[in-house]
């Protein structure tokens, strides 16, 4: 069974036939070649999928495609402007936040949340918004030190 | 000596941002997990459902049906390619997919091709298989013992001399003694004030890189190209030719970037299957793991280790017998390498006359257990080191004391008769000791929140011996690219190879191209494992570039330059050739030197190339009332000699110490008659941001590796060895209960707190 969406990926409307059974990763990565998008646990556990949903973090191997019917999706490749990096990809660079690179873009994108919520977020609540991502590499301090740093740089910039 | 005297050009040890950098932020970086061929099909395994099992049956017209599938394959059927698929880095004893026998749950025994991954999964849904059902064995200890046999006959590799002996031995379970015996350890144990002896049980855990386990493997004219994400890639090559009888240039193996490795994806796993399905229905063919399937894979041992201690009043421990059990599950994969590499470090890294090592391997109907970072060093750590605070707790000694008084020194010999050199012993645990202000009063907490801290020290052997190779070419405009079989799966040594050249080159770090492995054109290099890559590839890289630039020197003076006379790489090459053309190509190759352990006694005066050292120190708050344990603080001090990237080398320390951090408190493969019951993130829980310690430091120890690459040896495992007893260590400074099994769950605090108060009652 195909079911048609039409939603907005990265700017741009996209109207196209999905699977019911087809996850938001596995059609980004496919027919989008948006691999910034990884399937890790492919359970919904570990974060390495997250993809943002009208600005709200989704873990992309647990969410039916037909689900975000109509509503903008935005993945790793979406960020920045130009080709110029977004403040959060700008801070985990600086801030070393990353080894492997698995975690990397779906980390990025729950900070680009958080920050659209609160421009200042204290330790806790790093801790507690990013709980849902997983780095099995670093452990996290640069992940942390890239938020504090990315919260400056939005903070001067407005 | 400081960093500038032996690094003039300022390349090695400053902290360059990871050449990759930008790939990684924007999601571009390549991954096997990513890849994609035309006419590509899509592999799904069928798992075993017994532990232990002659195959009676497996009918897979079911699946065949199925619309969308191409194909379904069996052991048997991948005989048309290869009669005797087994493979394995120490024996040959793993099949492609099982053949006669089914030896733990979860083993390959039929796979599903399909364009259609998810008609693949359904598909693999509906074979059905028969077993007749043998006795099985799951615990190392029982193994020993056990009229379960694994398997039938043992069949060792063969590149090991020290496996010769066990060719085609029957009725055991025991893949590898190994044995060390020095002075007399019996009369120590006679003539001790005190004697302690204790076991200690570690658990089967998985390495649980995000990036699942992948292969694909393409039929490339009249060879066979692979892609996968592997930490080995000459090894896959040499393997894949053996098995199909090639030679190696016929097989090439391509690696890009790892989302995580950990010694997972060591050796071969997935290759030789895809290898042997791509050749038979002449396609490419990609066998993506899930993160279940993972489990079914590859696992770190569990382990049982008896030590046994003589002891003299002052706290001098004269002798140590060690007794360690690996649990290397159904297949050796590299486990005879840890029972051995790893086993003669068991006694700890202290000065001890008389030392007695068995250390066994021994297959069990589990899934198999492998290289996982620290390659057995932390199960030894986790038992040598919780035994040091018991016997310093017990003889009143205060145990950072204790151990300054045992500590291997400066050229003294190790067990194996090795002399001590350039390995920081003393540096790691008077860092922690400071850092962790042990002479100070400290707070023991009020009420039913107690308060304890604990210390932990140990010591690796880099693996002996083994070789890299690595190339520089050198373009018309003067720029370089180095050709390596190094895989950088987040430990950077992409970018700390760069800096190697460019320090040896006079280039900038940013401006040397790494080429990533590819077989056809990278060098042959042993593998990404055991923190080797920075002293060996190092070593390679330093003697490619001064290969290279010994011949640049060579065509300067050919062209009328005085000998030492400044030029510019580009200005040569277009005076010789007459525009920007021609190369110049520098080849490095590096072997250490190395004494193999005499048979009889394991001794060697020269075990290894260099010794890593690493530390750990932690504060930690218990609730009595409920056994939860919070870890304040975790300090973690190492020798790595001189950083070739201090911050990366931070990463590293910092990554490792939690993951090791993970396995002490919390993640345990759980097993119910080899039927795991916890094989997914969901279930299986690894450390996130909300479980890690407030405080974590990262120390460099101030010395320098005389032997290594601008003064650097290995990094990646350090951090790990010290965690789990120092944490143990901390409990029983916390509450006076002392546990001896992994993992150190709140529920394991609170029934020991229960058994000793009972205890108490009693008394």
């Amino acid at each position: 069974m195909t079911i048609p969406v039409s939603l907005v990926i990265n700017g741009k409307t996209q109207a196209f036939d999905v699977g019911a059974h087809h996850v938001v990763a596995d059609v980004l990565r496919e027919r989008f070649g948006l691999t910034g998008c990884k399937v890790g646990c492919d359970q919904g556990v570990c974060g390495a999928c997250t993809v943002l949903v009208d600005g709200a973090p989704v873990t992309g191997c647990a969410t039916f495609m037909f689900a975000v019917d109509g509503r903008e999706v935005t993945t790793i490749e979406g960020l920045g402007l130009d080709g110029a990096l977004s403040p959060v990809q700008q801070a985990f660079l600086a801030a070393g936040a990353f080894q492997c690179g698995f975690c990397t873009a779906g980390m990025i994108l729950s900070v680009t949340a958080l920050l659209l919520r609160d421009r200042d977020p204290d330790e806790a609540t790093i801790r507690q918004w990013l709980a849902g991502n997983i780095c099995r590499c670093t452990g996290y301090n640069a992940i942390v030190e890239a938020v504090r740093r990315a919260a400056r740089q939005v903070a001067e910039a407005s | 000596m400081k960093h500038h005297d032996i690094m003039p050009a300022g390349q090695v040890g400053r902290s360059v941002p990871r050449l990759e950098g930008r790939q990684k932020v924007t999601g571009r970086a390549a991954y096997t997990h990513n890849l994609v061929l035309p006419g590509m099909l899509h592999a799904k395994v069928f798992r075993s459902t017994i532990p232990h099992g002659r195959i009676l049956s497996i009918d897979t017209s079911a699946a065949a049906a199925v619309e969308g599938v191409h194909r379904v394959v069996t052991g048997e059927d991948l005989r048309a390619i290869v009669a005797e698929p087994y493979f394995g880095p120490a024996f040959h004893d793993q099949p492609a997919l099982a053949l006669d026998k089914v030896r733990h749950i979860g083993e390959p025994v039929a796979v599903v091709l399909a364009e259609d991954p998810y008609i693949a999964a359904e598909a693999a849904r509906l074979i059905v298989a028969t077993y007749e059902e043998l006795d099985a064995v799951f615990d190392e200890v029982e193994a020993m013992t056990s009229s379960a046999i694994v398997h039938d006959v043992l069949k060792p590799a063969g590149t090991f001399p020290d496996l010769k002996h066990l060719v085609g031995k029957r009725d055991t379970n025991i893949a590898l003694d190994y044995q060390l015996r020095r002075g007399d350890v019996d009369a120590a144990f006679a003539s001790a004030d005190h004697v302690y002896e204790h076991e200690f049980k570690s658990q089967q855990v998985m390495h649980t890189p995000l990036e699942p386990m992948v292969s694909l493997a393409a039929p490339d004219g009249d060879g066979l190209l692979i892609h996968t994400a592997s930490q080995s890639p000459s090894f896959v090559r040499i393997e894949i030719a053996r098995l199909l009888g090639w030679p190696e240039n016929r097989v090439r193996v391509k690696v890009p970037y790892l989302g995580g490795g950990f010694g997972a994806k060591l050796y071969i796993k997935l290759e030789a299957l895809v290898a042997i399905l791509a050749l038979m229905v002449k396609r490419p063919v990609k066998l993506s793991l899930t993160m279940e399937e993972q489990f079914f894979t590859i696992t770190k041992h569990a382990c049982t280790f008896r030590i046994k201690s003589a002891v003299s009043s002052e706290g001098r421990v004269t002798g140590r017998r060690c007794e360690v059990y690996w649990n290397g599950g159904a297949y050796a994969d590299i486990g005879p390498r840890v029972t051995q590499k790893s086993g003669f470090t068991a006694p700890g890294p202290y000065d001890i006359e008389n030392v007695s090592i068995d250390s066994y391997a021994l297959y069990t109907n589990r899934p198999p257990a492998g290289a996982l970072r620290g390659f057995g060093i932390p199960q030894l750590v986790w038992a040598y080191e919780s035994h040091s605070d018991m016997i310093a707790r017990d003889l009143g000694l205060d145990p950072v004391e204790f151990r300054r008084k045992n500590i291997l020194r400066e050229g003294r010999p190790h067990a194996t008769g090795t002399l001590m050199h350039d390995a920081e012993i003393e540096g790691v645990l008077e860092k922690i000791a400071e850092r962790m202000n042990w002479s100070a009063p400290f707070d023991r907490g009020e009420g039913h929140i107690k308060r304890g801290r604990g210390i932990a020290i140990a010591f690796k052997a880099s693996i002996s011996p083994t070789t890299s190779v690595a190339i520089v070419t050198i373009a018309a405009d003067g720029c370089a690219s180095l050709a390596i079989s190094t895989v950088d799966m987040g430990q950077a040594s992409d970018t700390a190879m760069a800096q190697i050249l460019a320090e040896v080159l006079g280039l900038a770090t940013e401006d040397i191209k790494v080429i990533h492995p590819d077989t056809d054109v990278t060098p042959y290099d042993m593998a990404t494992l055991g923190s080797r890559s920075t002293f060996h590839m190092g070593h390679a890289v330093r003697l490619a570039g001064e290969h290279a630039r010994r011949q640049l020197d060579e065509l300067a003076v050919s062209l009328g330059y005085a000998p030492g006379a400044a030029y510019a790489p580009r200005d040569l090459f277009k005076k010789k050739y007459g525009m920007q053309a021609g190369n110049i190509v520098g080849v490095g190759s590096y072997i250490p030197d190395y004494t193999s352990p005499a048979p009889k006694t394991g001794l060697s005066d020269n075990i290894t190339p260099f010794w890593m050292i690493g530390g750990t120190g932690v504060e930690i708050e218990i609730d009595t009332q409920t056994g939860a344990i919070k870890v304040l603080k975790l300090i973690n001090a190492a020798d790595l000699g001189l950083p070739l990237n201090p911050k990366i080398v931070e990463t590293q320390l910092s990554g490792a110490a939690l993951m090791q951090y993970g396995f002490t408190l919390f993640e345990n493969m759980l097993f119910d008659e080899g039927q795991l019951t916890n094989g997914s993130l969901a279930d299986y829980k690894i450390p996130g941001l909300n479980d890690i310690p407030p405080v974590i430091e990262n120390h460099i120890v101030d010395a320098r590796q005389t032997t290594g690459p601008f003064g650097a040896k290995g990094v990646g495992e350090s951090a790990t060895f010290g965690v789990s007893p120092a944490i143990a260590n901390a409990i029983h400074d916390a509450v006076g209960v002392r546990l001896t099994e992994l993992p150190l769950t709140p529920e394991s605090i609170f029934n020991a707190l229960r058994a000793a108060k009972s205890q108490a009652g009693k008394a």
